[in-house]
Formats: C-alpha cells, sequence, structure tokens
C-alpha cells in the first residue's frame, strides 16, 4: 500500500517537475531579448522549415477533407430536400472546427516531430553544449526562432487549409453533386460570420500554435540525449500536443459557442 | 537552400496566407464593408415568437430590410416583444402594418416578414406594430387537426 | 579579466553528487597557467563531470571553482557567457554545426560576439584553419570529413576568439596513429604559440603524459595522485601505479566481485 503511494506521490512530483520545467523554458526563451538584425534570418529560415514545408499535407488534407464533407452532407440533406444548406455546413465545420484542430494535429505530426527530433538530435552530439560554450544562448539562437515561426505558421497554415477545404468542398457540391452554385455561396455567406466563425477560428489557431511549438520544442530541449531518449520524446510530442490541442478545442468551443 | 530563393518562398507563405484570411473574410463570411447603414427602431408583440432568435431577418416581400435586435417578455401582457432595426431608407411602412413570424423552408430558421397596409401615415422611431401573426407552432396544429376530426 | 596569478583555476573542496552516488568528495586542484595540465583516471570517475563544473554548466554541491578569480558557481546567466568566452572546449564529437560548411562554424563566434567586416572575417577564419591544417577543407560540410579532421575543425572555431584557455574532452579517443600525432603536434604548438592555458581530459596515459607539464588522476571522487609525469610514472602509489602502467590487475580488481568459483561450477544456483 505504502509502495503504491510512495510510487504515486513521486510521480505526481515528477509531472509537477516537468511542467515547471516547461514553464521555465517558455518565459526564459520568450524572454531571450531577441537581436532584430541577426534573429531574422534565423526566423526566415525556420518559417521555411515549419511553415512552407508542411504545405503540401496540409493542402492535401485540406482538399480532402472539405470534398468529403460536402459529399457526406449532400447525401444527408438531400433527403430533406435542404441540399442547398451543403455549403454552409461546410464552411461552417471547416471554419469554427476542422480547420483549426486538423490543421494542428497536422502540425503536430509533421513540424513537431521534426522540431523535437531536430532539436535532440542537437542536444545528442553537444551542439547546444557547443554553443553555450561558445557564449551564445540557445534559447535565443536555437529555440526562440523556432517557437517564433510555429506561432506565426500554424494559423496562416489553418486559413490556408479552410480555404482549399471551401473550394474541394464546392468541387463536389456545384461541379460533382449539381447544387446551383448560387445558392451554395449565397447560403454560406449569410451562414458564416466573420467575427464568429472565421475570427474565433482564428484565435483557436494561434492557440493551438502556441501550445503544440511550446511542447514540441521544450521536448527536445528537455530530452535524455539518447537514441531512445529522442524516440520517446518524438511520440511525447505528438501524442502530448494532440491530447492538448483537442482538450483546448472542447474549452475553447464552449467559451465561444456555448452560450445558450 | 540559398537564401534569397528562401526569403521569397516564406514571403510567399504568409502572403497565401493573408490571402486565404481575405478569400475568407469576403468570399465565405460575405463580409461587407457596409455595416454603417443608419436604421430606426420598430416594436412589435407576438403572443409566440417560436424559435425567432436575434439577428433573425426582417423581410419584405422576401427582401431582407433589417434585423431583429432584442427580443424581450412584456410581464404585463406575457407576450414576446420583438425590437428590430429597420434600414432608414426603408421609411414607408403604414402605421397598420402587419408582421409574420414565418419559416425559411423546412428545416430552416424563424425569420419575420412585414406586410405593409393601406394608413396614411408611416411607422416612425419607437412605433409599436399593432396586428401581428404569431409562429406556428406544431402541436397547437396537430392539436386542431384533431379536433377538426373529432367533431366530424 | 587576468589577475595574473599563477592558478587560473583554483577549486577547493569540491563535492557534487549524482542522486545516490558520489561523483567528487572534497577535491582540492589547481590548475597553473599556460601550461598543459592533463587530468586523468579510470574509467566513469566523472572527468566530463568535472569539464562541466569549471565551466559552470552544472553547480557543485559544496566547494569552490575559481576560474580567473571568479566564482563560478556564483555567476549570474550573463557573467557566466562572458566568462564563457574566455574558455574553449573542445568537445569528443567535434560537435560542428551539422548544417553548414567548415568556413562557417569557425565563422560563428566572430560573427556572433564581434563587429568585424566579412573581410575581418574572413582573415581570421583563414589563419585559424591554417593553424589547424584545413585551410583548403573550408567549404566541406561537417559530414563530408574524417573523425580526425572533424576535431581540427571543431578546434579552429574554439580558438577564433583567442581564448586564454582551451578544454580538450578525450581528443585522443578513436584517432588512428596519424591523427593522434596530429592532435598531439597542435595541443603543444597552440600552447606555447597562442600562450594558452591547456586541460587534457584523457586516459590515454603515452600520449597525455607525453605533452603534460602536470597530470591529475583521479579515482572513486579523490585525488589520487599530482604532479609532473615522471613523478607519477615512478610513483610507489598502488592505485596510480596500476593506472599509469595500464596492469590488468591491482587495486582495481580483474573480477567483478562474485560467488567462490568451484561453488559456482558445481552447480550451486540448481539447488
Amino acid at each position: 500500500m505504502i509502495t503504491w503511494l510512495r510510487i504515486l506521490g513521486k510521480s505526481g512530483l515528477g509531472w509537477l517537475a516537468v511542467n515547471g520545467r516547461a514553464g521555465v523554458f517558455i518565459v526564459n526563451t520568450l524572454c531571450a531579448v531577441p537581436n532584430v538584425r541577426k534573429g531574422f534570418p534565423l526566423l526566415i529560415k525556420q518559417l521555411y522549415a515549419v511553415g512552407v514545408l508542411s504545405l503540401p499535407i496540409v493542402v492535401v488534407s485540406g482538399l480532402f477533407i472539405g470534398m468529403v464533407m460536402s459529399l457526406q452532407g449532400y447525401s444527408i440533406l438531400v433527403d430533406y430536400g435542404s441540399e442547398q444548406a451543403v455549403g454552409q455546413m461546410v464552411s461552417l465545420s471547416l471554419v469554427r472546427e476542422l480547420g483549426p484542430v486538423v490543421t494542428a494535429l497536422l502540425f503536430a505530426g509533421r513540424a513537431g516531430s521534426s522540431l523535437t527530433a531536430e532539436i535532440g538530435l542537437m542536444k545528442a552530439t553537444e551542439q547546444i553544449t557547443s554553443l553555450e560554450m561558445l557564449g551564445v544562448d540557445p534559447l535565443r539562437y536555437v529555440m526562440a526562432p523556432r517557437l517564433l515561426a510555429g506561432f506565426i505558421a500554424l494559423p496562416i497554415l489553418t486559413m490556408i487549409f479552410n480555404v482549399v477545404g471551401i473550394w474541394g468542398g464546392s468541387l463536389v457540391a456545384v461541379d460533382w453533386l449539381g447544387v446551383y452554385d448560387g445558392s451554395f455561396w449565397a447560403n454560406m455567406q449569410a451562414a458564416t460570420d466573420f467575427k464568429i466563425d472565421v475570427l474565433n477560428g482564428v484565435i483557436k489557431s494561434v492557440a493551438f500554435a502556441f501550445v503544440v511549438t511550446w511542447i514540441a520544442v521544450f521536448q527536445g530541449h528537455d530530452l535524455t540525449p539518447t537514441s531512445e531518449g529522442i524516440g520517446r520524446a518524438t511520440t511525447k510530442t505528438v501524442v502530448y500536443s494532440s491530447l492538448a490541442v483537442l482538450g483546448l478545442d472542447f474549452i475553447l468551443t464552449a467559451v465561444m459557442f456555448g452560450d445558450f | 537552400m540559398h537564401s534569397k530563393t528562401l526569403e521569397v518562398t516564406v514571403g510567399l507563405f504568409m502572403l497565401a496566407g493573408f490571402a486565404a484570411l481575405i478569400v475568407l473574410a469576403l468570399n465565405v463570411s460575405g463580409l461587407t464593408f457596409s455595416e454603417s447603414k443608419s436604421s430606426y427602431t420598430v416594436y412589435a408583440s407576438f403572443e409566440n415568437i417560436g424559435g425567432l432568435t436575434a439577428r433573425s431577418k426582417v423581410t419584405v416581400a422576401g427582401v431582407a430590410v433589417g434585423r431583429v435586435v432584442d427580443i424581450t417578455l412584456d410581464k404585463d401582457e406575457f407576450a414576446g416583444v420583438v425590437e428590430m432595426a429597420i434600414e432608414s431608407d426603408y421609411d414607408q411602412f403604414t402605421t397598420d402594418t402587419t408582421a409574420a413570424i414565418l419559416t425559411a423552408g423546412l428545416l430552416g430558421e424563424k425569420y419575420i416578414g412585414l406586410i405593409s397596409g393601406a394608413d396614411d401615415e408611416f411607422l416612425e422611431d419607437g412605433a409599436m406594430i399593432a396586428d401581428t401573426q404569431s409562429a406556428i407552432v406544431l402541436e397547437e396544429l396537430i392539436g386542431q387537426f384533431l379536433f377538426n376530426n373529432v367533431n366530424e | 579579466m587576468k589577475d595574473g596569478s599563477a592558478n587560473i583555476i583554483e577549486i577547493r573542496g569540491l563535492s557534487f553528487s549524482q542522486g545516490d552516488r558520489v561523483i567528487f568528495d572534497g577535491i582540492d586542484m589547481d590548475i597553473p597557467r599556460g601550461q598543459i595540465t592533463a587530468i586523468m583516471g579510470p574509467s566513469g570517475t566523472g572527468k566530463t563531470t568535472l569539464m562541466r563544473l569549471i565551466t559552470g554548466q552544472i553547480k557543485p554541491d559544496a566547494g569552490t571553482v575559481f576560474v580567473n578569480g571568479e566564482n563560478i558557481s556564483t555567476l549570474r546567466r550573463n557573467d557566466l557567457y562572458r566568462v564563457r568566452r574566455k574558455m574553449g572546449m573542445l568537445f569528443q564529437s567535434g560537435a560542428l554545426f551539422t548544417d553548414r560548411s567548415v568556413y562557417e562554424n569557425v565563422a560563428f563566434p566572430l560573427r556572433e560576439h564581434t563587429n568585424f567586416t566579412e573581410t575581418m572575417i574572413r582573415d581570421v577564419v583563414l589563419m585559424k584553419l591554417h593553424a589547424v591544417g584545413l585551410r583548403g577543407a573550408r567549404d566541406m560540410l561537417p559530414s563530408e570529413l574524417s573523425g580526425g579532421m572533424t576535431r581540427r575543425a571543431a578546434l579552429a572555431r574554439t580558438i577564433a576568439l583567442d581564448p586564454e584557455m582551451v578544454i580538450y574532452d578525450e581528443p585522443f579517443a578513436g584517432q588512428d596513429p596519424i591523427g593522434m600525432g596530429v592532435l598531439l603536434q597542435l595541443i603543444k604548438l597552440l600552447n606555447t604559440a597562442l600562450g594558452l592555458t591547456s586541460i587534457v581530459v584523457s586516459h590515454d596515459i603515452h600520449e597525455t603524459a607525453s605533452i603534460a607539464d602536470n597530470l591529475f588522476v583521479l579515482s572513486q571522487g579523490k585525488v589520487i595522485g599530482a604532479g609532473s609525469p615522471e613523478q607519477l610514472m615512478n610513483t610507489s602509489e598502488p592505485r596510480v601505479a596500476q593506472f599509469m602502467k595500464g596492469e590488468a590487475d591491482g587495486p582495481v580488481p580483474f573480477h567483478y566481485p562474485a560467488h567462490d568459483y568451484l561453488d559456482d561450477l558445481l552447480g550451486g544456483d540448481l539447488l
């Protein structure tokens, strides 16, 4: 009995310790005052690695998700004679929920895991320590650019996902299934409000960007510098980010859309 | 990768993001920049407002002329008082205008349809529409149907 | 700032434990300025930990480490980075930045800490690369270099800002004889030519003893031998003697503690 309590207590304290380190980490990194002239090229490079290189998966996923939604939506709505509503269904689902959440999950899997692995490998080959020995703060040089790049890239990717998804939805509904394109777009525009739907979606994606990138960079920074360590940390990034995104999504949705 | 190509690509990426946001604003959510049309307030009282909510449309002959701003309960009459904002361009509703709560399509949302009357005076800011028709409630309809059937 | 004292590093009463394991138990060391000092000992005695304590990467449980008259463990982040610019550390793996060329690696500290123009940087980088013999390899990527060349390139980067001292972490590990000879010559040369203090952490006795001016032997958390190479080679202290002569059996036993041999053979486990 006591052994179980001791194990529980130890892992509880361990969990608290990790979260504490993560908190200290993010504060130190964000406060590592960046030299704009020197830091900007680093940011650009990371934006490329994290944002531009994630475009293919985001665009393809967005397209297919939009098309499938349109197809499924049509098959349900046509029984009620309301197939004109498929436009607003696709747009609201994407802009409010699927866009931010799915893009964040894809980002965690693609860019998040690569960030963790890259930083972890730098730690394992002592490049991080070399930076410290050369008098360069690795938080400023390595971590901060990646963090900022994630914060900027994910909302942009979400926007692109939404647009591609809606376009895919219109392809299926209008061009294939024969929904009248006037009512498709008109119903969508009537039902989608910029402030309530689009902007809330953007706020969600910003919140997800913060959480996913923080977890990814911290796991890389904090891991044991062995090959198993890197493997475990990469898995943790994907799992923790995904859970955090889904949990945060519920909270944000309840706050934004839950006043009944 | 050469840094110039890198910078250009990242710039394009960010541009694509902003363009997407603009597309979402204009094409998807129909954001217009004519939000600041002036309007005047008109009230109407209903026995049953059904599923009418704030921001529902107010139409005449199917054309949107305003929005529902607020719905409150009149404690004396126990009726639902709907406050509507009608665009100032449409200021020629006679004082005997009727307001009815209608449904758009089968699953549709509720909206208010106005039918103008024949009086000489027009509705002004703060006026109350007297002649109203409440929303159709399904249970009452079924009740009436059964009642009629029993009678036959 | 150089305070001109004879010792660049003074360690007093240093204690450090990792979990339940005591790594250092109140050791004292003086590392003289301008000389080559070797720190040696059997594997796992915490030589790398000592390096980390000297460079301030970890804090001791007790005791002090003075570098150039400053107490390392009490320094704040910015001061620590300032002090580190005067130290150079050469890692066992070289730890070059893998995404850029040799030239860019050596130029990195110059770009970060100085306002040199590109031409000035070029001059300094070429000089440092020439000193280690890699001027012709300046555009190669780390993945294209051999192990020995990687270490030399990393060394060029370490001395780019002309530090006062350089710490070599196991520089001879896994080197072929020629590579070994190159490194030995470089360490000696840089020490005299640049007036550096060199600290070599290693367990290659023969090579290290051939260039070191002073030697420290660590074992089980204590300094068991200190002095010049000749002194330690002829010592009568058994643990140091076993280490210096590379004897398989002695105070550090050959057999890991186990049951009596006969009992084991007669199948004691099956009972």
